[in-house]
């Protein structure tokens, strides 16, 4: 194809300036993480006069930061795991059955997912409370359970929506001739569609774990010093003492490089999962 | 009536799910060994700090008593949190701290053990405690739900040596404040007279409280209501806000310092000459490299004519869960944290002042300075109000007077309406419904 | 995966049918399934097996956004304060005590909410147009292949994949007043300032929370835009050229054209994001941000965890929720409207 001249100007005029706007945060991320926390505190330098690794260190003493790290493995993990098994089952049901109820069902999940996370918070908030005080057991509020039932209130319904329009992707032909040969529902489940919608399925796990790994709205009322999770861990390097910009920047480097690293090698998938809603 | 079917219906379905993984947490465990569980706040310089000054005690309360502690050191910032949260699910530590601010809030919440006289005697009795110090255990008139265990007040701590260099010397009153302030202030070289917790929201509605006391303000009137804006209120929170916004000797930056340490490292290192702050800020500056000769502490001063207030009763209490399994325990633990002897060695170690009569402050060797602090616990303090809707009152009033900083640092003009205009909201925001 | 099991032995034959009723028929006339006649009886497990599908997002739907609503629903007309949030049967009945409150506009309640409200609108609309505006030039020019695209690709991708929090907590460093970059640039290194301004107070604070909030979604918007690019057939372009399209003429024409049903999805998704906007004001500026950037998700937070009223606080979400439908109601029959004309 030939390139007009007015293009590649246009492509110099929007590249320039995105990657300079991409570009300037995750650099200052990196360099302040590698400066000692007094040149941090005075005025900004472009490049670190005194190199270090020290606040690569001094970030797991000074906030228990592996502890927070395994509590947002778990949560993640397990709300993604939940919503994604729970997605498939209903996401079949919802692209290859008409029954009564359906459209009641998909409203409920499309509306759902547009309300902001406060509005099930301050109602979940009240209603973990008095279980745990009613049940005189420690098992909803600022636990991870409770957590992980609160983080499913946004992956559920985004997963199931999602996976839904991909499976609408694949061909009904290809379960229904199994369906013919006898095998049932659920065998036609797992034997054709789970395999035909892997990259929907994916696509809908990085999203989940994505999502519940920055989720910061639950976690700030949801935990306590033991179940804290990264997202708002991460505030306690402002201290009573001092507030440790190079370690903020440090802890924000080491939690997020295996986030981008995993997405960098999945992100393809999300774009499948996410484009076949789209261009059914 | 319906939510609680819904309740139920819930609980029903989740029963099975909880059972299977529910802990049994060792709570019933044999009567011979006695197990408390105790959430210290963070009084040193960090949650490390605060477990290596605890533990020996600790330790030697173990083997007076036989009793164990289970010790977790809780930032201040989850205290509040998790002391809600255990408050309203009943599942929580037996002996907790919390800040005496929210001594009447917590107290509402009816989930705290009630020091009745038969409780106080085995403590060894109310009077064993400093009055201003026991005045913030609880609302007047009811059965103290928390006992003092540091206390603390504010003073101005100055730079002896900015001082001196200038030939001044330190202000007792507001006015004289302000004009050394000026004198001391050189904004080209990012000196400045004084610096102010600016975007700290509890800081600031303690500085409303305290200035709003020298111009004979009151947040709550006898029957508990807001009363923020008073003639009083507005003029102290002006007087305060002035120091910004008129008389120019803040650093704007300050308008951002929502962290107090902030404020207390532009202290330590000599770009303001004054700061007000508590007693255990000494501990904070020592972090930031100031040695105690290098400063002086006198009493926040007020305006000529004014009254002499200079701090509130701050500190640190004590309380029992109501839900504990170990009350006698837990009021074993208390008379041991509140003796004299352990008062002498835990406030000396947190730079705060014992709560009870006849044990000296011990947190330095300079005894001018211990005698300002002791002279301003009793000669210039006022409590706060003990009304439950302190903590409302924290968050809407300090709120207030943030933006109200952050208007002044932005160039924004202060006037008496401005002031009056914004605490007039945060009183809306404290009576929202009725 | 193993299958076969699962699908046919969890359920006892209660019924009399179960699971070796023999297996293809369909469940209803108009599911379109093939297989025999319609059975008459009311129950199948046939005719149960979608149920059975659904039932556990059913449940888990019904614990986590239909049983909270219709509690949030039934707080927002009590007084739900502290005394009260462990004895939320006790506490004494609002009425429409809550609602009055959040609408009384001359008090400085409803006037917070109103200007809350409004600065939610105008950021979803800058923050969603400025997204798509970005993401939509990024695909555009990255659609062609040329040296360095799959590395552009990449980082551009970088800040949608950052955890939220990391990606915020960077920015709050670079707006500080006084070590900040952003500053150093501008008054130490092109002067145009002489007093170094604030970034995270004030006014200034909407500006600060709208460049953050694109900095996280425009890739988004770029990563959705570039997969529906590339489901473009290259022929349709190819097929213009030789009728002597301009490149241009075939971005109108083609592109935006082909484009329109993702960039309908793609509105939507950021629009309802955007407004529910939460992680940015929060760590930019605390639970409590100034007036300029009072979000409503965060003055609701506010209102309910920091004055500790959440009779208020629910009545709020359930005005926001109204709004909510009443928006998406409308884009539906638009987008049906649209999509009938198309």
């Amino acid at each position: 194809m030939r390139e007009q001249i007015s293009f590649r100007i246009f492509r110099w005029v929007v590249l320039v300036p995105l990657v300079v706007f991409t570009v300037v945060p995750l650099y200052v991320m990196i360099t302040s993480a590698m400066k000692p926390e007094v040149d941090v505190q005075g005025a900004f330098q472009w490049w670190p006069r005194n190199l270090t690794f020290q606040p690569f260190i001094d970030i797991w003493k000074t906030v228990p930061l592996a502890h927070y790290f395994g509590n947002s493995l778990i949560v993640s993990l397990a709300a993604t795991l939940f919503s994604v098994i729970i997605a498939i089952f209903s996401s079949y049901a919802l692209s290859r059955y008409r029954f009564r109820g359906r459209g009641a069902f998909s409203g409920v999940i499309l509306s759902t997912q547009m309300f902001p996370g406060v509005l099930f918070l301050l109602p979940l908030f009240i209603i973990f409370v008095n279980l745990d005080k009613t049940l005189g057991i420690t098992f909803f509020y600022q636990t991870l359970p409770g957590l992980i039932i609160t983080y499913l209130t946004f992956t559920l319904p985004f997963s199931i929506w999602m996976l839904t329009s991909y499976m609408n992707g694949i061909p009904r032909d290809l379960d229904e001739a199994a369906r013919v040969d006898g095998t049932t529902a659920i065998g036609a489940l797992f034997r054709i569609i789970v395999p035909a919608a892997r990259p929907g399925i994916i696509a809908v796990a990085i999203y989940s774990f994505m999502t519940a790994w920055g989720e910061i709205l639950f976690a700030s009322q949801m935990t306590n010093s033991t179940t804290r999770t990264l997202s708002v861990g991460l505030q306690a390097y402002a201290t009573e003492t001092n507030v440790y910009w190079s370690q903020i920047m440090a802890a924000s480097l080491v939690v997020s490089v295996p986030i981008v690293v995993g997405f960098m090698f999945l992100q393809k998938y999300l774009v499948a999962g996410l484009t076949a809603g789209a261009v059914k | 009536m319906k939510i609680r079917i819904l309740t139920a219906g819930i609980t029903a379905i989740v029963l099975a799910a909880s059972l299977t993984s529910c802990s049994s947490e060792p709570g019933g465990t044999d009567a011979e060994v006695k197990t408390i569980t105790y959430w210290a706040s963070n009084q040193g310089a960090s949650l490390d700090n605060d477990a290596e000054i605890l533990k020996p005690e600790i330790a030697k309360f173990e083997k007076q008593t036989g009793i164990k502690v289970k010790l977790e050191v809780v930032p201040w910032s989850d205290l509040t949190n998790n002391t809600l949260a255990a408050a309203v699910s009943g599942q929580g530590p037996d002996v907790i701290n919390i800040g005496n601010t929210n001594a009447v809030t917590f107290q509402s919440t009816g989930a705290f053990f009630p020091f009745d006289d038969a409780a106080l005697d085995k403590i060894g009795g109310k009077d064993r405690f400093i009055k201003s110090s026991f005045a913030t255990t609880g609302a007047e008139g009811q059965t103290p739900t928390s006992i003092p265990l540091y206390s603390q007040v504010y003073g101005l701590y100055y730079n002896k040596k900015a001082f001196a260099d200038k030939g001044l010397t330190p202000p007792a009153t507001w006015e004289e404040l302000v004009s050394a302030a000026t004198a001391l202030t050189d904004a080209s070289t990012g000196k400045y007279g004084i610096v102010i917790p600016g975007g700290t929201v509890n800081a600031s509605m303690h500085m409303a409280f305290i200035f709003g006391a020298q111009n004979g303000g009151s947040a709550f009137d006898k029957a508990g209501k807001p009363t923020f804006t008073s003639d009083g209120m507005v003029a102290g929170v002006k007087q305060y806000v002035d120091l910004l916004a008129t008389d120019k000797v803040v650093n704007p930056s300050v308008a951002q310092y929502t962290e107090g340490a902030q404020a207390a490292g532009d202290f330590a290192r000599g770009d303001a000459a004054m700061y007000m702050a508590q007693t255990s800020s000494g501990n904070v500056l020592a972090q930031n490299g100031m040695t105690e000769d290098q400063y002086g502490v006198v009493p926040i001063p007020a305006p000529v004519g004014g009254d002499k207030i200079g701090s509130f009763v701050a500190g640190t209490n004590i309380s029992i869960f109501k839900s504990s399994k170990n009350v006698d325990a837990a009021l074993e633990f208390v008379k041991f944290l509140t003796s004299d002897e352990e008062q002498a060695i835990l406030n000396k170690a947190y730079t705060s002042l014992p709560v009870v009569t006849g044990v000296e402050g011990r947190f330095t060797e300079d005894t001018e300075l211990l005698n300002t602090w002791t002279e301003i616990l009793t000669d210039f303090s006022k409590p706060l109000p003990l009304v439950p809707g302190v903590q409302a009152f924290q968050a809407n009033v300090g709120g207030a007077v943030v933006s109200l900083i952050a208007q002044a640092a932005t160039g924004g003009t202060i006037t008496t309406d401005t002031v009056r205009k914004a605490l007039d909201e945060a009183e809306q925001k404290m009576g929202s419904t009725k | 995966m193993e299958t076969s099991t699962v699908g046919q032995a969890p359920r006892p034959a209660r019924t009399g049918s179960g699971a070796n009723t023999p297996a293809p028929k369909r469940s209803r006339p108009a599911a379109g399934k093939p297989g025999g006649p319609t059975k008459k009886r009311w129950f199948t497990w046939t005719r149960a097996t979608p149920y059975l599908l659904i039932l556990p997002a059913v449940i888990m739907e019904l614990l986590i956004h239909v049983i909270p609503m219709i509690v949030g629903f039934w707080m927002s007309f009590i007084e739900l304060t502290q005394f009260y949030i462990t004895n939320w049967s006790e506490a004494p009945f609002a009425g429409l005590g809550n609602y009055s409150a959040s609408l009384s506009f001359d008090t400085s309640q409803g006037k917070q909410l109103l200007q809350s409200f409004g600065t939610t609108i105008g950021f979803t609309i800058l923050v969603v147009g400025v997204s798509f505006i970005f993401g939509m030039s990024a695909a555009l020019v990255l659609q062609r292949s040329f040296r360095g695209r799959g590395l552009l690709r990449t980082l551009f991708l970088i800040p949608y994949a950052l955890p939220a929090y990391a990606g915020i907590i960077t920015w709050k460093f670079i707006l500080q007043r006084d070590n900040g970059l952003l500053n150093e640039v501008l008054v130490n290194g092109l002067g145009i300032f002489d007093e170094a301004p604030f970034w995270l107070i004030g006014d200034n604070a909407f500006g600060s929370m709208v460049v953050v909030a694109i900095w996280q979604q425009w890739p988004f918007a770029f990563l959705m835009l570039m997969a529906g690019m590339q489901s473009i057939p290259e022929d349709v372009y190819q097929a213009a050229e030789i009728d002597g399209a301009s490149i241009w003429q075939q971005i109108r024409h083609i592109t935006f054209g082909m484009m329109r049903p993702i960039n309908a999805v793609l509105i939507l998704l950021l629009t309802l994001w955007t407004f529910r906007e939460f992680n940015t004001p929060f760590v930019l500026f605390g639970a409590v941000p100034p007036d300029s950037a009072n979000l409503l998700t965060i003055n609701i937070y506010g209102r309910s965890f920091i004055n500790w009223n959440f009779g208020l606080g629910s009545a709020m979400s359930v005005l926001l929720m109204l709004f909510l439908v009443l928006v998406s109601g409308v884009w539906a029959l638009i987008n049906r409207k649209v999509n009938r004309d198309a």
